[in-house]
Parts: structure tokens; sequence; C-alpha cells
């Protein structure tokens, strides 16, 4: 029975692990690959730390499993943000079909600040309303 | 059984290594080799998982925790000069 867990979440977590790779190629930008790499990829190797902590089943082992997908879930979601961050400062075209660019103009290269963001439309019917 | 789901995981993990060096060689910019970078990473890992399962050796798994940690740390220092560096124009 350990064996055949073990087993599910080692195959599970090697196919999710090629999903992520698959992401990786086939996404045309950068946000979209690190969008398919971090999360199927984080996914997949903890899916097979689970395995090895099921595998040993000894106190020791699961910690330093648990430790490692602690580690992975902390730490990838920053890697993305910075990577993205990094990527769209330094000019890494997106996609020529992608529908909006919200800091588009807005960045300001030399001071790395951004601009305030436009007007929000004020609901002039609820103003009145108030009289 | 087990031993093919061992395999199995190997052989899928070399095909998702073989795809991520392939988006390392392919580019097109420097921030998706750091994005395959990290991927890389995580497929160690996942072998280093697949090894201590099958040799038994249970003190790898601590090779594998300082992985994820190094991982992390490479893709910040990569984010963090390539953003000092400003705008570039890469192939």
């Amino acid at each position: 029975m350990t064996e055949f867990f073990t087993g599910l979440f080692l195959v599970v977590g090697a196919a999710f692990m090629v999903v992520a790779a698959l992401g990786l190629v086939r996404m045309p930008d950068l946000p979209m690959r690190l969008h398919a790499t971090t999360k199927a990829g984080v996914l997949g190797a903890g899916l097979m730390m689970v395995g090895v902590a099921v595998y040993f089943g000894d106190g020791g082992v699961t910690t330093r499993a648990v430790a490692v997908i602690g580690f992975l879930l902390l730490t990838a979601p920053v890697a993305a943000h910075a990577i993205g961050r990094a990527g769209y400062f330094v000019g890494v075209p997106l996609w020529e079909h992608s529908k909006t660019d919200e800091l588009k103009g807005r960045y300001d290269e030399k001071t790395h600040t951004l601009e305030s963001p436009p007007e929000m439309h004020e609901p002039a019917a609820k103003d009145d309303a108030s009289h | 059984m087990f031993d093919i789901a061992i395999i199995a995981a190997n052989v899928l993990l070399s095909i998702a290594l073989v795809l991520g060096f392939w988006r390392l060689y392919l580019g097109p910019t420097l921030p998706d080799r750091v994005v395959a970078l990290e991927l890389i990473a995580s497929l160690t890992i996942g072998y280093i998982a697949v090894y201590v399962i099958s040799s038994g050796r249970t003190p790898f798994v601590d090779v594998a925790m300082v992985l994820a940690l190094t991982a992390f740390l490479a893709a910040v220092g990569f984010a963090r000069y390539l953003e000092k560096g400003g705008h570039r124009d890469d192939d």
C-alpha cells in the first residue's frame, strides 16, 4: 500500500513537471512562461517530496520533506515576482495578442517609480442623491 | 510495479529536462533563460526525490532542501542584476 501511494505521488509529480516544461516551451511570452513553470513546477516537486515522506514514514525524513515543500512554497512566488518584474523593466516584449498593459507609459526607467493611476470616474449620481 | 513507477518518474523527468534545456537554448531573452534555469532546479529536486526512494539514502533529502534555497538565491540575484542593468536589447 505504501509503495502504491509512493509510486502514485512520484508519477503524478513527474507528470506535473512535464506539464511545466511543456508550458515553458510552448507559451508565447515571459509572464505566461513564469505562470506555467512556477505553479506546475512547484506542485510537481512538492508531490514528489510528499512521495518521499510517504515512503519512509519516518519522523526525520518527513520533517525534512515538509521543510523542502515549505521552502518551495515560500521562495517560488518571490522568485517569480522578481524575475517577472525584472523582465518587464528590461523591456521583454509581451505577446502581440496581449490586450492590456496597464504599466505602459507610466513607468520611469530612471527612477524606478510609477506615476499615479489615472483619475477614477467619480459616481456623480450618488453625490446628487445625498442632497 | 514499484520499479515501473520509479522508471516512469525518471523518464518523465528526463523529458521535462530536455524541454527545459530546449528553452534554455532558444531564449530568446535572458529572463526566459532564468525561468528555464529555475525549472531545471525544480527538476533536480524531483530527481533527488526519486533517487532517495530508489536507493534508500535519506541524507540526500537535505541536498534537495539546500538546492531549493540556492535556486531561489540564484533567481533573485539574476533578477536584481537584470533590473540594475536597465533597458536592454537582446536578440
